[in-house]
Formats: structure tokens, sequence, C-alpha cells
């Protein structure tokens, strides 16, 4: 995704002479093209994640549209403060754009895992959260969206090399897309697991288990109409997100449930501690914390 | 709006002893610390302050606790009406202890130390690459240097030559919980700015001429970023305030206010 990040930020900038990328010292094969292309519309700040979100602030307060760019742990967590009383506080379009949730630096060890920033993102008024399924939907959220009033937080997956099936690149703010229909069970999902999700939904429907599949690329707004309708037609649902259970999908799928009093059972795949000592594949920690396909898979079976 | 009184340290003083007592609230040291600053800023040196014009010279007070001083300067300019000032820390008021940037003048809402100076960074290197002649000034205290996030602005600044980005320390020696050079100690801190490629200005900073002739004299138009490092006192203008931590917190009783008004009244004609 961030590859089709990059390439679509270039269009945009070719169109809109407002926009800015700012880097605090990552994207090395991302954003190259970029950078030479508008060099005078790119900075390298050094590693100095909250000089970068102050500087876009005072850009932004000026007319311009600056995207920064670092690893999602950094993007939002170093300079957590600075997106609150800068952009957020003054409702400026900073565009924070984090790679790789989850475990997609799994090697890198826990302060690469993004295990909370949608949560952090999602409780902040008016900061938009979006956190695409697969490059195609990326690549038209971050279209859609450039000049959407406000800051934005992407959380963008690291691979390009997959497609959600049915998905067809679909995103619209504050809707959820529905990506497989079945009677038994709902399956949410959010983010680059999708594709474990959606490989957890073709084993169940090899034991018989049909699933319907929603993709919520828009934590925030939230998708609460669709999700609404959608939850009041099932028994059971299921949330994945490579996250912490806490503050992302499967908090904001039960508020929703809570909220509107639907009879449904949730279960939520996600992670619920933190791998302190574990290094390893990406592949290999979400086998660890039940997010692999086959994990996903026995969770939903166990839970009906 | 406001009787358009003069835009003066002895009328900023007076005003920050009056609604800090009426509002009983501290911050009253940090306040008439910038009480010159801000006088010179406001009077004299900022360019189209308060108005939408795009290029307007930006201000932020990056000390934002001390935004009893330039709600002060607004009023005296007539930016902001009697009633706003009158309402200061009052319930639903527009000026609370830290600046919000909804009030006319203040383009930045301000509170949290270290985050200013990034604000006004961003705006210098706007100005850059529009083509703009508008600079950025931005008021920032001693104490604020602790904090690790100004300086990665002042190697940013450095580093890309924002010309027009100035920055003024309110160097009053003290913070929250104690003297600066007991806390965490900053000295030299004219050289550290200057090691780190700003062009270092050190100034009276309770000498509004001096003030004025310092940042009107400063080539925004090339060079390195500017600091200048006034020298102030926290409660200047009120002898039992002047270097005492207790004022970066108390408000006034009727006995302190009395007294603290006759000596600004007395001691330091506009």
């Amino acid at each position: 995704m961030r590859r089709s990040f990059a390439k679509a930020l270039g269009e945009i900038a070719e169109a809109d002479g407002r926009v800015v990328l700012m880097t605090a010292d990552l994207g090395f094969m991302v954003l190259e093209e970029f950078a030479e292309r508008f060099p005078s519309r790119f900075f390298n700040v050094g590693v100095a994640e909250a000089n970068m979100v102050g500087l876009a602030t005072g850009l932004a307060s000026c007319g311009y549209i600056p995207y920064v760019y670092s690893i999602a742990t950094f993007a939002t967590m170093r300079p957590y403060e600075q997106i609150r009383n800068g952009p957020v506080l003054h409702s400026l379009p900073v565009r924070i754009v984090g790679t790789g949730g989850g475990f997609e630096y799994g090697a890198g060890g826990v302060t690469h895992h993004a295990l909370e920033d949608l949560g952090i993102c999602r409780i902040q008024p008016n900061l938009t959260v979006i956190a695409p399924a697969d490059h195609r939907q990326a690549t038209c959220a971050v279209h859609d969206t450039y000049d959407y009033p406000g800051p934005i937080y992407y959380r963008l997956g690291k691979r390009d090399d997959y497609e959600i099936p049915g998905l067809e690149g679909r995103f619209t703010v504050g809707r959820a897309e529905v990506v497989r229909e079945g009677e038994d069970v709902l399956i949410i999902s959010v983010g680059s697991i999708s594709v474990e999700a959606m490989q957890a939904v073709d084993l169940l429907e090899e034991a018989g288990i049909e699933a319907t599949v929603m993709i919520v690329a828009s934590l925030r707004p939230a998708p609460e109409d669709d999700l609404r309708e959608m939850l009041s037609k099932f028994e059971v649902a299921a949330t994945v997100e490579e996250h912490y259970v806490e503050g992302g999908l499967g908090s904001l799928v039960s508020e929703i449930i809570a909220g509107h009093g639907i009879h449904c059972r949730l279960v939520r795949c996600g992670i619920r501690g933190m791998s302190i000592g574990e290094c390893g594949s990406e592949a290999s920690l979400r086998e660890a914390h039940d997010l692999s396909p086959r994990r996903i898979f026995r969770t939903v079976l166990e839970a009906l | 709006m406001s009787t358009h009184q003069t835009i003066t340290p002895w009328n900023i003083r007076k005003l920050i002893i009056e609604q800090s007592k009426r509002a009983n609230v501290g911050h009253i040291g940090s306040a008439l610390s910038i009480a010159d600053i801000v006088s010179a800023l406001f009077a004299q040196v900022l360019r189209k302050v308060g108005s939408d014009d795009r290029c307007r010279d930006r201000f932020v007070l990056s000390k934002g606790h001390a935004a009893l001083a330039v709600y002060s300067a607004l009023y005296l300019k007539g930016l902001i009406p009697r009633k706003h000032l009158q309402s200061y820390c009052c319930e639903g008021s527009m000026c609370g202890v830290h600046p919000e940037h909804h009030l006319p003048g203040i383009d930045f809402s301000t509170g949290s130390l270290g985050q200013g100076l990034a604000y006004g960074a961003g705006a210098a290197l706007a100005a850059r690459m529009g083509g703009d002649d508008f600079r950025a000034f931005v008021l920032v205290s001693d104490a604020e240097c602790n904090e690790g996030s100004l300086w990665e602005t002042v190697m940013f600044a450095a580093h890309h030559n924002l010309s027009n980005l100035v920055a003024i320390v309110d160097d009053n020696g003290q913070q929250a919980f104690g003297m600066t050079k007991d806390v965490l100690n900053l000295r030299p801190l004219a050289e550290k700015w200057k090691v780190f490629g700003w062009e270092v200005h050190e100034v009276d900073g309770h000498d509004v001429a001096e003030l004025i002739r310092t940042l009107d004299g400063l080539d925004t138009t090339c060079g390195k970023p500017k600091a200048v490092i006034a020298e102030t006192v926290s409660g200047k203008g009120v002898s039992f305030m002047e270097g005492k931590i207790e004022w970066h917190y108390l408000p006034l009783n009727d006995e302190q206010y009395r007294t603290a008004m006759k000596e600004i009244e007395e001691t330091s004609k506009p």
C-alpha cells in the first residue's frame, strides 16, 4: 500500500501545488520518485516526528496540505500531543501517514509494532482515521480524501502484492464495504489482516459455514449505519484486526452493538498483550496471537 | 471595540494586574515578564497583525500561560473588545489562561510548551515556498528550552536557513518549580542557539526601544533564523513579585492588588 500511496500522492501533487510531503527519515525505495519530481515540496526533516507534525501544522495554517510520513508507531505515538494540539485542535488538513500496522514490521520488535495506533487516533475528535485493506483501496482512499476537511490518519500496509476478493478498490468515507455474503456469521475486518480474514472465511466455507464479510476502512467517521444494519441480521459476529482488541475495530463494533441494543454476540480477534520477547516474522506473530487464517477460523467456529 | 489606548508596557501591566485580580487567577509573574516584549511587537514590529491578510506576520505565544499580556495588547490595539478582556477566565470566555486561535490576533492555540516554535517554522517555511515576505515571531520561555521538541525545530530552521523565523526567548531565569540554573541549567543559552546555527542577539527584555531597534533591524530576507535572547525579570514592575517562584501560581489578595497597582502607576510611567 505504501508504494500505491506514493504513486497516488505524486498524481495528486502534479495537479495541486498545495501538497507537501515530509518524512522523518523513512521511505527508502518508496518516496524517492516524489522527492525527485517535487524537490521544493519534499522535506526529510530528520528523525524528529514531533517537529514534523508541528511544521505541518504551520504549513497547513498557511494553505498547504502536508503529508507526514513514518512507520505507524512513530507517526502516531511520538508526536501524539502535537497531533492533538496541532491539526486536531486547529482543524487543519494535515495527513499523518503511518506504514506497517500491527506486526508488519515483525522482526523489528515491539517498538515497531503498531498495536494501538487506530485506537489512539480514533478517540480524537475530527481526526479521520482510514486503514485500507489492500493497495487498490489505499489508492482510492488517498485520492478521494486528499482535500477532505480536517486532519486524517492513514494506516497503510507495507505490501502491494495482494487484493481482497470482491473489494475492487472501493472506498467511501463513513461507509463499510461488503465483499462477501453469507447467512451464518458476520466477519468484520480492517486493514491488511483482511487477507487472513478472507482465508479464514474460505476455511469456514469448507466447513459448511457461510459468512458475510465487511471491510471497514473508515474507522472515523465510523460506518455506523452500515454496521448497525448488518449486525442486526446476525446472532454472531467477529471482528478481525491487527491491533489490540481494546480501542480499535472490536471496540467500535462493541460500541455500536451496545449503543443500539443489538442482539448479536461479538468475538474480537485481535491482540491481547504486548509480544515481549517474541521476535519473528509477521506470519509467526499473527499465528502466536491467534490471527492466522486457521486461528481466526477456529475462534469463529467456537463462537458458533 | 476598545478605547484605543496606546500599547505601552505601562498599560499592559496595569491590565494584567487588573484582570488577574478580577479573575482571581495566577500566572501574573510570567505575564509581567513579557509585557515589554509584547508591547514592542504589537505596537511596532508585527505587520498586519490581527488581519486576515495571507501575508500578515504570524505571532506565536509559545509560552501560552502568559496570554493575559497578549490579550491586553490585543485590546489596546483595538483587536478585541473590552468585554473579551473583561471575561478573562470567566465561564464561556474566549480568553482563557492559555490562548485559543479563534480569538482575533491569535494565530495558534498554545499552552503545551515546546510546540509553538514548530508552528512558526512551518509558517515561515510556507512564506518562503509561496514567495511571500511575511515573518513568524515566536515567543518562547527560557524554561521551554528544556523541551527536546524545541531543539528539533531549532535544528530544522537552521538547516533550511529560515531567515524569516524569529524566536524571542523570555529569559527570566525561573520556571514553575525552581530557578532554571537549579532545575536544568541552560547556560550558556545564547551560545547554544549560536552553535545550533542561529543568528543571536542579546537584549534587555524590558527596554522597549532596544527591543524595537533589534527586532526591526533584523534582516529576515536572508541568512540564518534569528534568536533574540531577552533578559527579563519574572514579575517585572511589582517588587514583591520580582524573581519569586510563587508568582507563577498565586492570585492577588486585595492588599497585594493595591500595592501592585500603586507600584506600577508610580514606577513604570508610559
